[in-house]
């Protein structure tokens, strides 16, 4: 399979909005049990905080194919389509979840946040940068959703300990580090923000 | 239409009569790694996400009653005093990623043998709340799954809740892996003790085509423990344990082989009724 | 010219812990993978490949694909313009499979479309006829049975006979051992983008480890010569060996030709696990020979690699097997036999380590064995055994370099032990960890030590190589910059900080910038045999002396001087009679200056029939100690802490230093506890990250490190390889732990919990 093994083809939009898309023709091959795809009329997916419109998508395409394919957002990495790897981690609502195990559509409704999202514009965030400084990135493939991954898990838990930062990065694999940089880095952010609240 | 979004648990279930081959999403975790592989191809989706009802949980003295779209995260922080074994299970779901968007509705609905929540389910014997335009009817989950990935939920139904009874006693869920997070069970093992009943329940995963339930060391084991002192001879341990080794049904493939898999669930029941009675020498 | 320059040390870069320039970018999301690459009007490809790992291919029928509407091309094996083979060492591997496929996944045919869907849509469209053969899938049975391939089973059998060969020990002891194939399993899918060109040609954008390799075997195919062939290296994500053979390039390149278009392609995880090599499984027989005070008198041993369907780089990997089976101790006499040969498994090849990790498991088990039938402490047996500078190898090559393998072993086991096992270890942090599964009464712990070695860069008289540019000019705010141009591939590890750090330490306050890595520069060679930091930082500091000489010359003409009298110092020229200075941006003001220059090591040797020769150029010790507790009930293990000593010759950037260190550990304790491809008559069993498991955070165990730091004679400021040896001794460690603590014999990695439980 390719990675992308059910992106639809992007065409020019040619948007009737509202209205169901049903003209497939064109669009997309049949699978490979021999069924049209459907592709769903257009809807808006909320990401980074910009409504932004998604036309020509197949009802089966992941989040992470539209953010990437349609949307440009390449930050989001995929590299399982089996939510094993953790490359393709967002937040959605809030919660960190893996983009390629969720259906795009699902996410109308709800808010994205992506990797290009928690970078402060002509900058880094304090994870980032902890994440460079410490050395926590080699070949750098995952880490965009160990940023993601580390954003989620200091929001809702700032006091982690090692053991329960270890657990909570255990969704986002890394083959380069060993983990011991990325949790150095993770540590180095708690402290500096401890320290930042007095 | 090809996609739906129902907010009220009455508009998915029209929802899903509407639209004959549905597919039902719920997290979505197990569908989008088939749909990925191209092993499925949904026409039409019905998203449950936003339907209120099935993120809802009530817990009363005398059941706890959870949304099946409750997803993993939401039972491992919620119900850890209630049904901690089901808490315990649903921490062990995969990783953050995976229990911020799966739930237990989904892990009914996919009846892998490996589902982390249903040998608890099984060992808790849950029923299991359907909803079409038909009507709703509630199902004991041993009669739902009915095989590997199969169960009897009809065409349009909607699966709703999971009642469960709160716990009378203790109750433990364990998990053997061959990685120390995020792995499919090998072989997983869920004990619950009713003092109030004086029972002991058992659910063995990932050691046949559905959930087993040992019923014969369930019933041994019960005689054996002085519920009075809530302490269990020695050798019924073992015995316990031998029971439970002899009600599973293991396969080998690549993960793990048959064998070891017997040997293991029967270490992991012995293990979770030391960790819920007291072990005597005789 | 450079004989007037001297270069004077000031704080340097050299040594300190300069963070990585693409960092920002990678941490951003911005940073381009090969995966994220665009061409307006691009096509999709997909590989169409064989479920059979032996078949005879009857026929194959492209209509049904060619009908499916956005079907731009659909090629097989008679598309293939020029060689139809291609391969590292040896061009035995079909583009396409013509009359017979040899393993699982071995491409039929690929295709190119409008869009990823009907690529795939394509390719299952495209009716093959398979006679379904029987695989050979047992490298006892393939080294002697009929050949499954013109070229035959066998890819190499190397003998080293050293010594007496019939020397005998007063104590003997023997063993046998196997270590499963175990997978790269980088996060970066194979992908890349061939674009046709105007001249007839074609560009490729592509993650690998060697552009220049890739280049050559693609031009074979393609019937054009190499220069038509352009590569550019585009984001790795990572390598470990697994891009240095070819995969997708080839497809890619003949599919943008055919159709004059764009083409891209994508593989998914399982087409991964099927479309790179991966590290051989190896079965091995050892017998030692002590005498009764310890020391080694011969080692018998004999190594058998599965080297899979083609032959990839078994042949250099089996001669590593062979020339390191012994390990890092002084062997006076040695029988040593080395076999890689062909079945219907997978194609094995490079993976870090690269031969010397499976024998490890071997000789450090034997060491172990040998302790206990000597009554003798096994780090005791070890230190006495050493291998030291001047001691003659198994290969009859004396070591003349740097060996301080006492010392990574008194560094190693030196370590504080962490906290001994108690009731305070919280649940998560047991073997079994989320699964909640060990009480502590359950648990026991083990600790094991285990040494190894390997050799840097290429070896048996490769001529090896790297060609670098430099353009010193001012730049847009006036200030010198420096380009340098190599054609090195950057994988992860760092390569493109040590290009900043040379430059600095060589130029002083430049502003450095590293040109693309492509094949308009010539070859870098390999990113793999812990090599780049040696090869392409050597030729980055070469090029820059070179310039250094030019500038300096430069500065005598402005003066009116003679260039003797001359020095360089802190990215001046200094006159020394008149203590005037002349900087950079004096200097540059001339005009830039364009350096060349092709960086080479010293020359190594063939090995001869018996295999003695000096083959290699330079050798990295490392030992680690492994603290695992393990749950005998259920089989599972917990890796608490590897402690190791390292011979690293010079730490240029101590940070990444620990990350090849701390990442090279956690592949193999992978391999120790958990990462195996499983096979079943040639068919791989569990092509996904769902089954074949590589380490969480939560497995990986705490390391503690000590770096010895001597400076090696000819290598670029004195520093060795850092790469591969973490990834050598750390899983023969672990396992000596896991049998330490269950008094198991285990003589298989990766130890499965079957291993364990049903034998405790």
């Amino acid at each position: 399979m390719s990675s992308q093994p059910d992106r639809m083809p992007q065409q020019a939009p040619s948007e009737t909005p509202g209205q169901p898309s049903t003209d497939v023709s064109g669009r997309a091959a049949s699978g490979p049990t021999g069924e049209a795809p459907v592709v769903v009329a257009p809807y808006e997916l909320s990401v980074n905080g910009v409504v932004r419109r998604v036309v020509g998508a197949w009802v089966g395409d992941s989040l992470l194919n539209v953010l990437r394919d349609d949307l440009g957002l390449l930050g989001t990495k995929g590299a399982c389509e089996q939510g094993e790897c953790g490359s393709c981690s967002v937040l959605l609502d809030g919660s960190v979840v893996c983009s390629c195990c969720v259906l795009a559509v699902d996410a109308v409704g709800a808010e994205v946040t992506t990797v290009e999202g928690l970078t402060p514009p002509g900058g880094l965030s304090d994870i980032q940068q902890a994440l460079v400084a410490a050395g926590g990135v080699q070949c750098g493939f995952c880490t965009p959703g160990f940023v993601v991954a580390i954003h989620d898990l200091l929001s809702t838990r700032p006091d982690a300990t090692e053991l329960d930062v270890r657990e909570a990065l255990s969704g986002n694999l890394c083959r380069c580090t060993g983990y011991g940089r990325i949790i150095e880095a993770v540590r180095t952010v708690q402290r500096e923000r401890e320290a930042a609240d007095g | 239409m090809s996609v739906a979004w129902p907010t009220r648990l009455d508009e998915a279930v029209d929802a899903a009569a509407a639209t004959p081959g549905a597919t039902l999403l719920a997290g979505g975790t197990d569908l989008a790694v088939e749909v990925n592989a191209g092993r499925r191809r949904p026409v039409a989706v019905v998203a449950l996400r936003r339907v209120r009802e099935l993120g809802e949980v009530q817990i009363t003295p005398a059941e706890v009653v959870l949304g099946a779209g409750m997803t993993f995260s939401a039972i491992a922080a919620e119900l850890a005093a209630a049904v901690p074994a089901l808490a315990a299970a649903a921490r062990t779901v995969g990783s953050p990623q995976i229990r911020n968007a799966g739930t237990v509705g989904g892990n009914i609905a996919t009846a892998s043998p490996a589902g982390d929540t249903l040998p608890v389910l099984a060992a808790l014997d849950a029923s299991v709340e359907l909803s079409s335009t038909a009507g709703t009817r509630t199902v004991p989950l041993r009669e739902l799954i009915t095989g590997v990935k199969c169960t009897a939920i009809r065409p349009g139904e909607v699966l709703v809740r999971v009642r469960v009874p709160p716990a009378r006693g203790a109750q433990q869920f364990l998990k053997v892996g061959t990685r120390n997070a995020m792995v499919i069970a090998l072989a997983s093992a869920a004990l619950v003790v009713d003092e109030e009943r004086r029972t002991v329940a058992c659910g063995l995963g990932s050691v046949g085509p559905v959930p087993v339930r040992p019923v014969e060391a369930e019933a041994f084991i019960a005689g054996e423990i002085d519920w009075g002192r809530l302490t269990v001879p020695e050798a019924a341990v073992a015995r316990f344990a031998e029971l439970v080794a002899g009600a599973a049904r293991p396969i080998t493939d690549h993960r793990a082989t048959a064998e070891y898999r017997r040997h293991a669930v029967a270490v992991l029941a012995g293990r979770a009724l030391r960790r819920s009675i007291d072990v005597i020498s005789a | 010219m450079g004989s007037s320059t001297v270069a004077v040390r000031r704080p340097s870069d050299i040594g300190a812990d300069i963070r990585r320039p693409d960092g920002v970018p990678k941490v951003q999301g911005a940073f381009v993978y090969s995966s994220d690459l665009s061409a307006e009007g691009m096509l999709f490809a997909k590989t169409l490949r064989s479920p059979h790992p032996h078949a005879r291919i009857v026929s194959v029928d492209v209509a049904g694909a060619l009908a499916v509407p956005g079907v731009r091309a659909v090629l097989t094996a008679s598309d293939v313009p020029g060689s139809p083979t291609f391969g590292l060492e040896h061009r035995d591997q079909p583009v396409f499979a013509g009359d017979v496929v040899r393993y699982q996944g071995e491409p039929v045919a690929a295709v190119a479309a409008d869009d990823p869907a009907t690529a795939v849509a394509a390719a299952a469209a495209i009716d093959v006829t398979y006679e379904v053969l029987e695989p050979v899938v047992d490298p006892e049975a393939a080294l002697v049975g009929p050949a499954l391939h013109p070229d035959g089973n066998v890819f190499r059998h190397l003998a080293i006979r050293h010594g007496t060969t019939d020397a005998c020990g007063e104590v003997v002891v023997e063993g046998i051992y196997e270590v499963g194939m175990q997978d790269q399993a980088f996060m970066g899918p194979e992908s890349g983008l061939a674009v046709p060109a105007d001249d007839g040609g074609v560009r490729l954008h592509i993650a690998t480890q060697w552009l220049h390799v890739d280049r050559d075997q693609i031009a074979a195919c393609l019937g054009l010569p190499p220069e038509l062939v352009h590569l550019t290296l585009a984001g790795v994500g990572g390598a470990f060996g697994g891009r240095e053979d070819v995969s997708l390039q080839i497809h890619l390149c003949l599919l943008a030709l055919r159709t004059g278009r764009p083409v891209k392609m994508v593989y998914s995880r399982d087409e991964s696990f099927l479309g790179h090599v991966h590290r051989h499984p190896a079965r091995m027989w050892y017998r030692h020979h002590a005498t009764r005070a310890g020391d080694l008198v011969k080692v018998e041993a004999r190594v058998l690699l599965d080297g899979g369907a083609y032959a990839s780089s078994s042949g250099a990997v089996v001669a590593n097997a062979a020339c390191f089976a012994p390990g890092p101790y002084r062997v006076p006499n040695a029988v040593i036999d080395g076999y890689a040969v062909r079945t219907h498994n997978p194609p094995c090849g490079a993976m870090r380590g690269f031969g010397a990790v499976q024998v490890c498991f071997a000789h450090e088990a034997q060491m172990d064995k040998l302790a206990v039938a000597l009554g003798m402490d096994p780090v005791e047996l070890r230190l006495r055994n050493a291998l030291r500078t001047g001691d003659r190898l198994v290969t009859g090559q004396v070591i003349t370099g740097t060996a301080p393998v006492a010392e990574v072993i008194r560094a190693a086991v030196a370590h504080p032990l962490p906290p001994s096992l108690s009731d305070k270890l919280p649940m998560m942090a047991r073997p079994g960890g989320a699964g909640m599964t060990a009480d502590v009464a359950d648990l026991r712990r083990g600790l094991g030590l285990a040494v190894g070695f390997k050799n840097i860069c290429f070896s048996e008289g490769f001529d090896d190589s790297v060609a670098a540019r430099l353009r010193l000019e001012l730049g847009a705010s006036g200030s010198p910059v420096a380009t340098v141009h190599v054609a090195t591939a950057e994988v992860g590890q760092g390569f493109v900080t040590l290009v900043e750090q040379i430059a600095s330490e060589e130029l002083g306050l430049v502003d450095v910038v590293l040109a693309d890595a492509d094949t308009g520069v010539g070859s870098a060679g390999s990113t793999s045999a812990s090599r780049q930091t040696w090869m392409s930082g050597g030729a980055v500091k070469q090029v820059c002396e070179q310039a250094r000489g030019v500038l300096v010359e430069r500065a005598a003409g402005l003066w009116g001087c003679t260039a003797a009298g001359l020095v360089w110092s802190d990215g001046e020229v200094v006159r020394e009679a008149t203590a005037q200075r002349m900087d950079l941006a004096e200097i540059l003001a001339g005009g830039p200056v364009e350096e060349r220059c092709v960086h080479r090591h010293r020359q190594t040797t063939p090995l001869d029939a018996d295999g003695q020769g000096d083959a290699h150029l330079s050798f990295m010790f490392v030992a680690h100690r492994a603290v695992v507790d393990v749950d005998p009930g259920l089989g599972l293990v917990r890796v608490v802490q590897v402690a190791t000593g390292q011979d690293v010759g010079r730490a240029l950037n101590p940070l990444q230093v620990t990350g090849q260190i701390e990442g090279g550990i956690a592949q193999g304790v992978g391999l120790a506890v958990m990462e195996e491809i499983v096979l079943d008559g040639g068919q791989v069993r569990n092509p996904s990250f769902t089954d074949y498991l590589i380490p969480t955070a939560l497995d990986s165990p705490d390391v503690a490190i000590t770096l010895i730091e001597e400076p090696e004679p000819g290598a670029p400021y004195g520093a060795k390889g850092v790469g591969e040896p973490p990834a050598i001794s750390s899983g023969p460690a672990v396992l000596a732990a896991i049998r330490d603590a269950t008094g198991l014999e285990l003589p298989r990695a990766p130890v499965r919990p079957d291993d364990i439980a049903l034998r405790a």
